[in-house]
């Protein structure tokens, strides 16, 4: 009788619930048949009515059917939650291709993107970096570097003068002398930085521009160590499949001295506009440190040997990001710069 | 310098390459090709032609038709050019042949012009009779040439034979450039001798002698050298007889495509040996060389000398001349007088070749203002060796052209001759410089091939005086690794004592500088470092501004670029404006570069130079925003204690209520401020514009990436919002201090959330309200604590003439 009873509570709650179509009515459902003023709530009160031997049993049924009630509830719940907040994100589609709230970042400048990337390889290769005056003695410019008064090297230069002895230093090289001095060795350093020449600004001229120098000094270096070194640096810069070719020059503070060209990175050597049909690109000059340069500097070069190199940074921002006019590395268009 | 192959094959017979393994063999051996241009290039199916017969063209008035015989058959060609007749020979492009360009002598075009036979006017034509510009050529070269119409050949050429063979076309111009040590490759034997080495064949220099007449050079010429230390030698020869006429066509054609017009034998005689030997050389008229007498001594100061060209120059004692008994007739190496020109009717030369000071050349060019190619090799200090080479070899070239006889002897006024460098030959020396491992033997090789000879006893390298680059070890290693092959050594690293990359404290600040102003929203800019005295008077600097004691550029580009910067802002500002005037919205720039304070005028010491990073907006922001930069990049770098903004910046060029100078533990920074409406005006810019100022060399004392963790709070904080009515003078600023100095240790924060003035306000008064936030580490706050706090910060208000709104 009693399991009866139940039976039929149990199959009219599950009738209920699946009739039901809003959170609401599950709830009715929930207070109607469990609640405590609830069906299933006043059958276990009738318990007293039972048989004390059948008083387990029955509870036990009544406990099944509770539990069996609360399952299908639960999960008509859960269903239900699933569907209202399913039918709630329908609302709330948006538009993606509306625009980005950015927040407007500021950009580097090319040439300091450039001077970065330089620094990262070397400092990376165990080199320090090092800064010099910009307002510079002649000594540091020029005679320490072995260019003497009335070297042609220094008309070459077209240098600034601001008086007889100091100047705008027209190379960064000046930084090698300074470093030697102080007469630590080893000596693994770059120098970057502002230097002048008196050159009309045009397209490819300015009469300020950034070079970097680097400078090697312990025992046993050679040109051999100096090719290696600026092989590396220049697939760091440019790429894994770079190559390089070094050409005999000239340079007061150098000898042997060389200009490296490295594949062009258009065309990969092919030849193509952008290197003028060469496959090449001139990047650098370098060489090994003059023997007298070492003297002036207090450096035995008997004992020790060194290469340096100097690049233009202007020339390389120039040629990474296929910029065709100087000018426009120092008037700032925002344009411009927003580019990098 | 500009060199047709064929000179260069004059000397190394056995050369056999093509252009492009001509320049890069040369180039990688350390003579540097700029580039090459074939000088028959678009130049097919030319031969000479014969023009048997002309008639005029029944149909127009202007044109002729030619019956040309072409070797192996007569065409019919029909022409408009005026200068030829029967029995010319010409050159002839024949139907599906090309030239280089237009009877114009205009630019030439890339691919040519082709030639196809056709009809004019009706009457068939079946190929072309060729001017020189159409041979891609022009009368600098072919001075024989006519100004307008066919090319004729007046040597015996032979018909139907190669035209551009019998014009010396079948050619290669190459373009070199030296390096300034090398001045032996200033010559065409100087780079004849350098491909020899490079292809390792032989190479035959002019083998230079000399008949002579039986005179004696004394008996015509006498010199004296006041100045041996500018001149350190003087040859003269002198040449009788002159016949003035063309020179040969072969010297014709290797001037021209050195770019070298030519005049006549005697000029081209001398140009000839100057490029070949690199040795400028001038030729006087004897007849105007007063007393027969050469005097080379200092101008003095104020002296006027009119040169060959006409031009008056001013001298001064510095000047080297060459001077007769009575009066100059040169500048030394730069150019010869009007006075004591070649005419056409001279009979008596005087040859000079000197070698003068090269330094001393340069400076003197620049002061008169004329750089000849003489000068330019002067100046490059000429081996004195090398001048009786050249005098002798022009003496021949006279005697071979026929152009006058050669007087015996030479006035030789010469110091002591630099002798040969000596160095001992040290193979192990150079493998450990280059890192190579050539033998000795291939080293030797290679000197044999430069003309550096081996003294096997003494194991000594004796260097040729032509070398003046060669003077240590280090040389001889460059020698070594160049005809070695610089593609042949080695790419190692340096294994040594290993060093720790290391990026200093100032640069990593910097780098954290750009990193914050780019979060901000700023772009980095360049500004150059010099800049116009007139920017004061822009920026509106006092007259007695400390800014305005600038460093001056003793030799500017002009006055905008003439001193070197005391304040960073004048390039923001332009810079601002720039975009501003190329209509481009909402700009931020900042640049970080040096400005440059003399520690005293003139310059005796290096000056300071103080790193600014300076930031400029204008558009959307304001004064608060930069503020705001300023404070982001102080937290980034440590300095995390209170930062105080003074309004008395005292900045002309900001406006006078809006700037504030920032003070960090009572050291001023820099400063910060909308920039003055005229300032403003002075830019062109009509839109607001704010600018801070950092000095870098000031902030990195204070800077620290150091960092300490503090435990995160883990007792409630308590909040108090004050609602005050403020006189207007007073600052938030003082508010904030007397919330901090009287909030206790519990004071955790406080922040404005809210101020007012207007209607509600009582006049000169503004509403200010702050959330104050109290907290302690180490237990829940009482009610009493705070209490106890908010009143002594309420006291200290209320002392201020503050009060607290209900």
């Amino acid at each position: 009788m009693m399991k009866e009873k139940l039976e039929q509570i149990k199959a009219e709650a599950l009738r209920q619930i699946a009739a039901s179509d809003a959170l609401e009515k599950l709830n009715e459902v929930k207070v109607n048949y469990l609640g405590k003023k609830g069906e299933l709530t006043a059958v276990l009160k009738g318990m007293k009515d039972v048989l004390p031997e059948e008083r387990p049993k029955v509870g036990q049924l009544v406990n099944e059917t509770r539990a069996e009630i609360e399952r299908v509830l639960e999960e008509s719940v859960k269903k239900m939650e699933q569907m209202v907040r399913e039918a709630k994100m329908k609302q709330e589609v948006i538009d993606v291709t509306l625009p980005a709230r950015k927040n407007n970042v500021g950009h580097r400048h090319p040439s300091t993107i450039a001077l970065e990337e330089v620094e990262r390889i070397f400092i990376g290769m165990g080199y320090e970096v090092v800064e010099g005056p910009e307002v510079e003695k002649d000594y540091y410019n020029f005679e320490a570097l072995n260019i003497p008064a009335d070297h042609p090297a220094k008309d070459e230069q077209d240098t600034f003068y601001i008086t007889g002895d100091i100047l705008l230093r027209t190379q960064t090289s000046s930084t090698q002398v300074h470093e030697m001095e102080k007469g630590k060795l080893p000596i693994r350093m770059i120098a970057p930085g502002r230097v002048f020449r008196s050159d009309e600004v045009d397209a490819t001229h300015s009469p300020s521009f950034h070079q970097i120098e680097g400078l090697v000094i312990d025992k046993n270096i050679t040109l051999a160590d100096l090719k290696g070194t600026l092989a590396e640096f220049a697939k760091e810069l440019f790429g894994e499949g770079t190559k390089v070719k070094f050409r005999p020059h000239h340079f007061p503070f150098t000898e042997p001295s060389a200009e490296m060209d490295v594949t062009c990175f258009k065309c990969g050597g092919k030849g193509c506009r952008f290197c003028k049909g060469e496959g090449w690109i001139e990047i650098l000059g370098c060489g090994m440190v003059h023997p007298h340069v070492l003297e002036m500097s207090g450096i035995d070069p008997e004992k020790y040997s060194g290469f340096a190199f100097g690049v233009g940074l202007e020339r390389i921002a120039l040629l990474k990001y296929e910029i065709d006019d100087m000018r426009l590395l120092y008037e700032n268009d925002i344009r411009f710069l927003k580019q990098f | 310098m500009n060199t047709a192959l064929s000179w260069i094959k004059a000397y190394v017979p056995d050369l056999e390459c093509t252009d492009q393994e001509y320049m890069d063999a040369m180039t990688l051996s350390g003579t540097k090709v700029e580039g090459y241009s074939r000088r028959d290039h678009n130049l097919d199916k030319i031969v000479v032609g014969q023009i048997e017969k002309i008639e005029r063209h029944p149909d127009a008035d202007k044109l002729i038709v030619c019956q040309v015989n072409i070797g192996t058959e007569v065409i019919q060609i029909v022409t408009g050019a005026p200068n030829v007749s029967e029995g010319d020979k010409v050159p002839v492009v024949l139907d599906g042949g090309k030239v280089a360009g237009g009877h114009d002598g205009g630019p030439l075009p890339e691919e040519g012009i082709a030639i196809k036979a056709g009809k004019l006017r009706g009457v068939p034509s079946n190929g072309m009779m060729c001017s020189i510009e159409e041979l891609g050529s022009d009368r600098n070269m072919y001075p024989e040439a006519p100004e307008l119409g066919i090319y004729i050949f007046k040597e015996d050429v032979e018909v139907g034979s190669d035209a551009i063979e019998a014009l010396g076309l079948h050619d290669t111009v190459f373009e070199y450039e030296v390096t300034s040590n090398r001045v032996d490759c200033y010559s065409v034997i100087g780079i004849a001798r350098e491909a020899a080495a490079t292809f390792r064949k032989p190479f035959y220099p002019p083998q230079v002698f000399v008949t002579g007449n039986g005179g004696n050079v004394e008996d015509y010429i006498s010199v004296e050298v006041e100045d041996r230390e500018l001149c350190p030698r003087y040859c003269a020869r002198v040449c009788t007889n002159i016949q003035i006429g063309p020179s040969p066509k072969w010297m014709q054609r290797r001037l021209a495509a050195s770019g070298i017009r030519p005049i006549n034998n005697l000029v081209d005689i001398t140009n000839y040996v100057m490029e070949e030997y690199g040795q400028p050389m001038h030729a006087y008229d004897l007849e105007t060389i007063a007393g027969h007498k050469i005097i080379v001594r200092r101008a003095k100061d104020g002296d006027v000398f009119k040169t060959l060209d006409g031009q008056e120059r001013n001298l001064d004692a510095d000047v080297l001349m060459i001077c007769d008994a009575e009066k100059e007739v040169g500048i030394a190496g730069i150019m010869g007088g009007e006075n004591s020109m070649i005419t056409d009717e001279v009979k008596t030369v005087l040859f000079e070749a000197a070698s003068f000071n090269g330094a001393n050349i340069r400076k003197s060019a620049k002061r008169v203002g004329l750089r000849t190619d003489a000068s330019g090799k002067f100046e490059k200090g000429l081996d004195p060796h090398n001048a009786a080479a050249a005098i002798n070899r022009a003496c021949q070239l006279i005697e071979e052209l026929g152009c006058g006889e050669v007087v015996d002897g030479m006035v030789d006024v010469c110091s002591e001759l630099k002798t040969e460098v000596e160095l001992t030959f040290e193979p192990d020396r150079y493998n450990r410089l280059l890192g190579t491992d050539v033998s000795k033997e291939e080293m030797l090789e290679i000197f044999r091939r430069i003309e550096v000879q081996y003294d096997a006893v003494e194991n000594k390298l004796i260097i040729p005086t032509f070398r003046q680059d060669i003077l240590r070890q280090c040389d001889i290693a460059e020698e070594v690794a160049r005809f070695y092959g610089y593609d042949k050594i080695p790419s190692t690293l340096p294994n040594g004592e290993a060093t720790t990359g290391k990026l200093p404290f100032k640069l990593r600040i910097e780098q954290k500088a750009r990193d914050i102003a780019e979060y901000c929203g700023f772009s980095q800019g360049m500004c150059y470092s010099f800049e116009s005295p007139k920017v004061f008077d822009k920026l509106l600097l006092g007259a007695d501004d400390p800014a305005r004691r600038a460093i001056s550029i003793s030799n500017p580009l002009g006055e905008d670029f003439s001193i070197m910067r005391t304040v960073s802002l004048n390039g923001m500002l332009t810079s601002l404006a720039t975009n501003y005037n190329r209509r481009n919205k909402d700009v931020r720039l900042y640049e970080l570069g040096n400005i440059y304070i003399p520690k005293g005028l003139p310059l005796t010491e290096l000056p300071d130079e103080r790193m600014q990073f300076t930031l400029g907006m204008y558009g959307e922001g304001d004064f608060f925003t930069m503020k705001g930069v300023i404070e982001e990049f102080f937290d980034s770098i440590g300095l995390c204690k209170k930062i105080t903004y003074d309004p008395n910046a005292g900045k002309n060029f900001l406006h006078p209520g809006r700037q504030a100078k920032v003070v960090y533990e009572g050291c001023e920074l820099g400063y910060l401020g909308e920039v003055h409406p005229e300032v403003c005006d002075n830019y062109d810019m009509k839109t607001k514009a704010y600018v801070a100022v950092l000095d870098m060399p000031a902030i990195i004392p204070y800077a620290t990436f150091d960092r300490k963790y503090e435990g995160i709070a883990k007792y409630p904080a308590v909040m108090r919002d004050i609602s005050m009515v403020v006189p207007k003078e007073i600052m938030v600023g003082q508010i904030e201090d007397v919330i901090a100095q009287r909030g206790g240790k519990i004071l955790e924060e406080y922040q404005l959330f809210d101020i007012y003035e207007g209607n509600q306000i009582k006049e000169g008064f503004k509403s200010v309200a702050y959330s104050i936030t109290f907290r302690a580490k180490d237990r829940t706050l009482e009610e009493s604590d705070i209490t106890a706090a908010m009143k002594k910060i309420l006291n200290g208000l209320e002392g201020m003439g503050i009060e607290l709104r209900s």
